[in-house]
């Protein structure tokens, strides 16, 4: 049978384009142009999913986004799609759908049970029970209540697709170009302004797709192409199809998602699957048109149930009539309107069952027509087969038909206006909600307003996409209304049949029923909010679109309060849910963040060195001579040629400020611990920086290059920190200093050249005219020289290892060269490189504070560089490091760890017990910050804060790390554990 | 959100860091209860439901500290200067 | 009535016609005894030990909204004690203990589900940094352990071992944590403290402490004045704007954080696990959602709603660790407002004014402190000591340098 609902003629699909696709294995034929929906009911297929709690049979609801029960797992393998609405999927060739939330299959699944079971299930019924024993809740019930929930199933391995960001600007934003909005967007486009207009779908036209209206002279279809023909002629707009606009922020930006190839079986190569937006728009219309309501009656949720203006949108828009035997359920002058659509094409109109006693429209040809009635019930299985109907005078009676069209009003597309904070106003004219406080610089047009018409519609886009623009200084000519063919939307909500049989459904998706309402109330849930929640209402992933307001009508009616006194719910971002993959764009893998590479690292890994990652960078962690040396030789090795011959180690990754003007030593006085006015020129001192609550926030070197320019270097992790500081200290704390500063740590390429050959590599490099004897270049002297025939460079004589050592700075583009030549002269000294490994062993053994002791938990006293401190002047922190907490003598102070047991591997993080001491918070005396193998000691060795640690040095305690399971016994000692006496950095 | 740099124009706030309270004056040391002072100075915040003055840097942009006037209720940005008086009285 | 498998078999029965209200609608009265302004989790809770512990009966409990409107309804659900400073330890896991025992205590199933939180680690000396803690809560008898990064595989396999930018080294678990519903707990303190008697009332909102000669004598409301010897205030996010009424300035700031969830797939992710090289925090709900945060939108608000940059930062966080759920979407975030204190530790304390109390401070981790905190403020207001496990939570840390800044980032809020 092939495609037994589709209609001969009409419909905006292309029959010239025939689509093969499977739903739940089973191959089916539709158009390009249908939806998967659409191309789904062309085949007769009606049951296309179950519920979320029940497992009821589901069928299509709605033809646009606001569908609750259509939804389906799109696409196979790592393409899979979850809970997507087979409502707005676009149907492509070779589309693959599969039904959810069902076992071992759509027709028959087991699942169904829970709809049994239903009297047990009534809303909130979990938090009355599953609480004994204790611990059966994680062990049994929470697993079969996951199971048992949770719709789609969650796609496997890597997504092939890429995503993009992007932004855009402009001077008026449409969304929504149905007839209010292309009228916006004509408006303001006119005018020269900048416009953008956006749709989800993947057509211009809105309602005038579905319906078949008169726009002056012309077809509701023909203005609608006219009007986009004008837009794209202009070069001023921009026509987004397939664009959600998903959530509007603060200061007129818009969140939009562009599906680009969603509607293809795989993106074109190098294209993007979908493309995340914000749009930044000076004004905004809102046209998002309207969603019309269900009726809430027995069994309303069977398939073959419909919404009118859905059964329109099928039968006008897709050639399709979803079902052929309809009974019309309306509480409106539209109901008719479906009526007359469904009969244009062929179908029989069993009734037409009019919840109005007085509805003054009378039903065309010889369909049976009854006032005041309502449908108690759908009766069938997994389609409809008969509703009982309930007659003005209370009689019953069986109307054979396989499909329900429900008309019950329109509620206004107000979501984007609640996003920031705007509350929904209740309006007893429309019987809807309509757009409370906007967001700044939006209005609303339309029947999102409450606009219904097509005359209002249009009158508002005009208006509004004039006004939006001419506020911005444009001139908008005017345009004259066209005429519209007459309608009638005379209406009367019903919000559910009273006297209904069987469940009621209000929430589809999340099977909340007019009775869980109800129950809410009777257990005081009176709040909307607490009907909300414990009911799950409009929780799903539609947001209630259909099903918010019958609730809250239900609530109403129960408590006794009117819908305006009942209040609403205010819709979240996004309008409709978006692929976490957009919003992350190309920041995925690799690419979450950017990689900061330094400058020898190319030739680094010509050498195989070891990467790792510290913050943003790729730093060398060591450099193996074989395949299969380990780490720690590679360290033991490092260390030892440096501290025996010469080493060179890559530190450009250190934070580079340079600073000039006539008050940068005043400003340094102040920033650091120390005094820095007193530095004299081509000399470097060390610095130790507080934040103003008294705790270290970084450390350094600063360099005095001329008597108005320094260079200061902070840590790797601290450089951004320090510059965004020093930037607060000057522009709001001090700015009548005369200084200027920026960062330079990327234009210079920096490495340590440590070790007793150190000078010797030097030398090779350095122009002859410079003497970096120790006499003219001694320990802590620092200067600008050239090397290598001219090159300028920047030499300090500066040691982190505790080697006579000299960093030297290349302006970034040399760093390669240098680090080559650097080797090349080194050679016949048996120079290595050293990773983070051995430069961290290095510090370790001299005791130097790095990343595990400026945690920002310790006072430069804690460090035991309290002696760093002035007490001739005042820095940021100062006062606030006198605090009684930081003078208090209990306090974990630095101290170096040396194990009884050499061999004992010490382990960062382990926290230490005096001899005896039970575990417990008050015998804690400190832990582990740091530790290394020390090749020069060969022995394991730390660094720690110990409680009264300066004291005890000689004391032996123990290092327990629990969560390695380790303790080994500790002296407590110095921390300076080689060269204590700095002999060597002076050689 | 948008952020009124005065130097460089409208930017995305992402281009900005937020500091907070802005106008707050750092301490005399020297001053008798210059102890209440500094942990005032530090700790204590107006916290302002409605207009407030609060320091921003343009990270991402001309690192400038400046001064924005912006209401917490609304996130409604009624201002922007240059914190430095300098440089706001160099940019008149 | 009390809640049990025979009284859901009868209702089921009886077509669910006899559940009573869950809490009154009560008028307040003149005076109270207690009164505490702010009906969240942490009021809620205060109320109800205050009354179960204590013995108090004429306590009220106001809110300007309805009970749990604020941030426990709002969070993202997590229940945790591994901290690392002493100052919090003991209190966490006070109020982890209580946890264990919460839903027999209150008759309600607030689905504490003791799934087990796992901090991601990413370089050496963050695992060394998670030892330290997982150290810390061990002298505190509360059991951390550290993985690597094959156990953590097995936990969770479909992250991403393999092309991470941060590349996963191994985790930090406390398989105690976990995750409880939001709502219930709320639900759940109230209905145990209004069945005790205490008057919980709605849509009544604090406009003003009434001190008179330092002491405090009550509240006017958006209801009337309302008499009280006693008043706690437990406002979270709007704390220094009530403080502000009885003159007092706090060492907080209310900044906007957003929470997310996405739409419903079968189970995927077993437990709750953070991201190491950002600060990202996920977990699955018995429903099916991923529910999801990340930072601060990093600038103080009272609008409980965020912004973008927030939104996409915390994607890509969410898509660093598991990018296999890139075609699962996102359903609805929002924003809660924090009360985000200069050390990022709360405050449960006296006032300086006779009777006034404050519980505040709670910055992202109020969840999970729900039950402790009003079991230690409810102890505070009783007796006028702290509880022993919240003696270092004291209002002048900040003056006496004991700050507990478990991150180091030092007074500066929304570093925390």
């Amino acid at each position: 049978m092939s495609q037994s609902h589709r209609l001969a003629k009409g419909g905006l699909i292309d029959r010239s384009k025939p689509l093969s696709f499977t739903f739940d294995g089973k191959t089916y034929k539709g158009y390009a142009g249908d939806t998967l929906a659409s191309a789904l009911l062309a085949n007769d297929v009606q049951l296309v999913a179950r519920s979320f709690k029940y497992h009821r049979p589901r069928g299509i609801l709605t033809a646009g986004s606001e569908e609750p029960n259509a939804l389906v797992g799109l696409r196979a393998g790592a393409r899979h799609e979850p809970n997507v609405r087979a409502t707005v999927a676009e149907l492509y060739d070779g589309l693959i759908a599969q039904s959810q939330n069902r076992w071992p299959s759509l027709a028959f699944d087991l699942g169904a049970v829970n709809s049994l079971l239903s009297p047990f299930f009534a809303a909130g019924f979990y938090y009355k029970t599953f609480m004994w024993p204790a611990s059966f809740w994680e062990k049994v019930y929470e697993p079969l209540i996951r199971r048992a929930a949770g719709l789609g199933k969650p796609p496997v391995g890597d997504d092939p697709d890429i995503y993009e960001k992007a932004f855009a600007h402009c001077d008026l934003l449409v969304i929504g170009a149905g007839s209010a909005g292309l009228a916006a967007a004509l408006a303001a486009a006119r005018s020269g302004a900048r416009v953008i207009l956006a749709d989800e779908g993947p057509m211009l036209g809105g309602r005038l797709l579905s319906d078949k209206r008169i726009i002056g002279n012309q077809s509701g279809l023909d203005w609608v192409k006219a009007t986009e023909a004008e837009l794209v002629s202009l070069p001023n707009v921009r026509i987004m199809p397939r664009t959600t606009i998903f959530g509007v922020y603060d200061h007129g930006v818009y969140g939009a998602l562009e599906r680009v190839n969603d509607h293809v079986a795989t993106p074109p190569a190098h294209e993007p699957r979908q493309r995340a937006y914000r749009i930044y728009a000076k004004r905004a219309v809102l046209a998002a048109g309207a969603i019309e309501r269900p009726h809430v009656f027995g069994n309303n949720d069977r398939p073959g149930v419909m919404l009118g203006s859905a059964m329109r949108t099928y039968i006008n828009r897709y050639a399709v009539v979803p079902t052929k035997r309809v009974a019309i359920f309306t509480s409106s002058d539209e109901g008719y309107a479906t009526a007359h659509d469904l009969i244009a094409a062929g179908a029989s109109v069993q009734a037409i069952i009019d919840t109005r006693a007085d509805a003054t429209i009378s039903a065309a040809h010889d369909i049976p027509h009854f006032k005041g009635a309502k449908i108690l019930r759908t009766l069938g299985n997994k389609q409809v087969q008969s509703v009982e109907i309930e007659l003005a005078d209370g009689s019953t009676r069986i109307l054979d038909c396989d499909g329900v069209a429900m008309s019950n009003g329109w509620n206004p597309a107000v979501h984007l206006t609640c996003h920031q904070g705007g509350r929904p106003v209740w309006d007893d004219k429309i019987n809807a909600f309509l757009p409370g406080n906007l967001p700044a610089g939006l209005s609303v047009a339309g029947a999102a307003q409450g606009h219904f018409g097509l005359k209002d519609t249009l009158a508002d886009g005009f208006r509004l996409g004039a006004s939006a623009v001419d506020d911005l200084g444009f001139k908008a000519p005017a345009i004259a209304m066209p005429d519209t063919d007459p309608e009638s939307l005379a209406h009367t909500p019903l919000w559910r049949v009273k006297t209904s049989k069987g469940k009621c459904f209000v929430d589809f998706q999340h099977d909340v029923t007019d009775t869980d309402i109800e129950l809410a109330n009777r257990e005081g849930f009176r709040s909307v909010e607490h009907m909300k929640r414990y009911t799950t209402l409009g929780m799903a992933t539609d947001q209630g679109k259909t099903s918010n307001i019958s609730g809250l009508a239900i609530l109403g009616e129960a408590s006794g309060r009117s819908m305006a006194e009942v209040g609403t719910t205010i819709f979240r971002p996004p309008y409709t849910p978006v692929a976490l993959g957009a919003l992350a764009g190309h920041h995925v893998h690799k690419g979450f963040r950017p990689t900061r590479l330094t400058p020898s690292h190319q030739w680094a890994e010509e050498q195989g060195a070891v990467f790792m990652e510290t913050g943003l960078w790729l730093r060398a962690q060591y450099f193996p001579k074989t395949k299969n040396e380990s780490w720690l030789d590679a360290m033991i090795r490092e260390v030892e040629i440096t501290r025996s011959k010469v080493g060179v180690c890559d530190v450009s990754t250190l934070g580079k400020i340079d600073l000039q003007g006539k008050d940068v030593g005043t400003f340094l006085d102040r920033v650091y611990t120390g005094t820095f006015s007193t530095l004299p020129v081509g000399k470097v001192r060390y610095g130790l920086m507080m934040r103003e609550d008294g705790f270290v926030q970084d450390d350094g070197t600063t360099a005095r290059l001329s008597e108005n320019r320094w260079l200061m270097t902070t840590t790797t992790a601290g450089a951004g920190k320090v510059m965004a500081h020093l930037e607060f200290c000057h522009q709001v704390l001090w700015p009548e200093l005369d200084i200027a500063f920026t960062s330079v740590t990327e234009q210079w390429a920096q490495y340590s050249i440590a070790g007793p050959h150190a000078r010797d590599v030097l030398k090779k490099l350095v122009d002859a005219r410079h003497d970096i004897s120790n006499e003219a270049f001694p320990y802590m002297a620092c200067g600008a020289i050239t090397i290598c025939n001219g090159i300028p460079a920047r030499l300090f004589r500066i040691s982190f290892s505790g080697e006579l050592a000299y960093e030297i700075g290349v302006p970034n583009r040399y760093g390669d060269a240098l680090i080559r030549a650097i080797m090349k002269a080194g050679e016949e000294f048996g120079i290595t490189p050293y990773g983070l490994e051995a430069l961290s062993t290095m510090r370790i053994e001299k005791g130097h504070v790095a990343g595990g002791e400026l945690n920002g938990q310790t006072t430069p006293r804690d460090l035991g560089l309290i002696k760093m401190v002035s007490q001739k002047k005042d820095c940021i922190g100062k006062h606030m490091s006198e605090r009684p907490a930081m003078l208090y003598p209990d306090r974990p102070i630095f101290v170096g760890l040396k194990p009884k047991n050499p061999k004992s591997k010490l382990t960062g993080g382990a926290h230490f017990l005096d001899k005896g001491a039970k575990p417990s918070l008050e015998n804690d005396l400190g832990h582990m910050m740091s530790v290394a193998y020390s090749p020069m000691l060969k022995s394991w060795i730390g660094l720690g804060i110990v409680k009264r640690g300066r004291e005890r040095i000689g004391d032996t305690i123990r290092a327990v790390d629990f969560v390695r399971g380790t303790e080994f016994e500790v002296e407590i000692c110095d921390p300076v554990f080689f060269d204590p006496q700095g002999e060597r950095l002076r050689g | 959100m948008r952020i009124p740099c005065p130097f460089c124009g409208s930017r995305d706030s992402q281009e900005f860091s937020f500091l907070g309270q802005a106008g707050l004056k750092r301490p005399d040391p020297n001053a008798p209860d210059a102890q209440k002072q500094f942990h005032d100075y530090v700790h204590i915040r107006d916290n302002k439901a409605g207009v407030t003055k609060e320091l921003w840097l343009h990270a991402n942009g001309c690192r400038s500290w400046i001064t924005v006037t912006r209401n917490t209720l609304t996130h409604e940005i009624t201002g922007s200067e240059f914190a430095s008086p300098l440089t706001k009285e160099a940019a008149q | 009535m009390r809640y049990s498998v025979f009284s859901i078999v009868e209702q089921a029965f009886k077509g669910q016609k006899d559940w009573k209200p869950v809490w009154r609608y009560p008028e307040p009265k003149a005076e109270y005894d207690m009164l505490i302004i702010g009906g969240g989790g942490h009021g809620l809770a205060t109320a109800y030990y205050l009354a179960k512990n204590h013995g108090y009966t004429n306590i009220a409990v106001i809110d300007k909204n309805y009970l749990g409107s604020g941030s426990v309804g709002r969070n993202t659900t997590i229940v945790r004690s591994n901290y690392q400073e002493p100052g919090n330890i003991p209190f966490y896991e006070h109020s982890l203990k209580l946890w264990e025992g919460l839903e027999q205590d209150f008759n309600y199933n607030a689905m504490m589900s003791q799934r087990g939180v796992l901090n991601l680690y990413h370089s050496d000396s963050q695992r060394d940094d998670y030892a330290r803690r997982g150290n810390a809560m061990m002298m505190h008898g509360v059991r951390a352990d550290l993985l690597n990064r094959e156990q953590v595989h097995e936990i969770v396999p479909f992250m991403d071992f393999d092309n991470a930018r941060f590349p996963i080294h191994g985790g930090l678990m406390q398989w105690r944590g976990g995750t409880a519903r939001h709502d219930a707990v709320a639900w759940g303190f109230a209905r145990g403290a209004d069945s005790r008697g205490v008057d919980i009332l709605q849509n009544t909102e604090a406009k003003q402490i009434r001190v008179e000669n330092g002491k405090v004598t009550g509240v006017e409301t958006s209801r009337g004045f309302i008499k009280a010897k006693k008043v706690g205030i437990v406002a979270a996010g709007n704390t220094t704007r009530i403080a502000e009424t009885a003159g007092l300035r706090l060492p907080i700031e209310s900044y906007v954080l957003q929470a997310f969830v996405s739409e419903a797939i079968k189970p995927l992710i077993p437990c709750v696990v953070t991201f190491g090289a950002g600060h990202f925090y996920i977990s699955q709900s018995d429903k099916g959602g991923l529910v999801f945060g990340a930072s601060l939108d990093y600038y103080t608000s009272y609008a409980a709603r965020g912004n973008l940059p927030g939104v996409e930062d915390t994607i890509e966080e969410a898509m660093a660790i598991m990018p296999s759920i890139s075609r699962v979407k996102l359903l609805r975030h929002w924003g809660g407002i924090m009360d985000m204190s200069m050390d990022g530790s709360p405050i449960i304390d006296k006032t300086g004014i006779d009777g006034l109390y404050i519980n505040c401070g709670w910055c992202y981790g109020g969840f999970k402190a729900t039950p402790a905190s009003g079991y230690c403020l409810a102890h505070l207001m009783a007796t006028d000591e702290s509880h022993p496990v919240a003696t270092a939570l004291k209002l002048n840390r900040f003056e006496t340098g004991y700050v507990i800044d478990e991150a180091g980032t030092g007074a500066q809020p929304n570093l925390h």
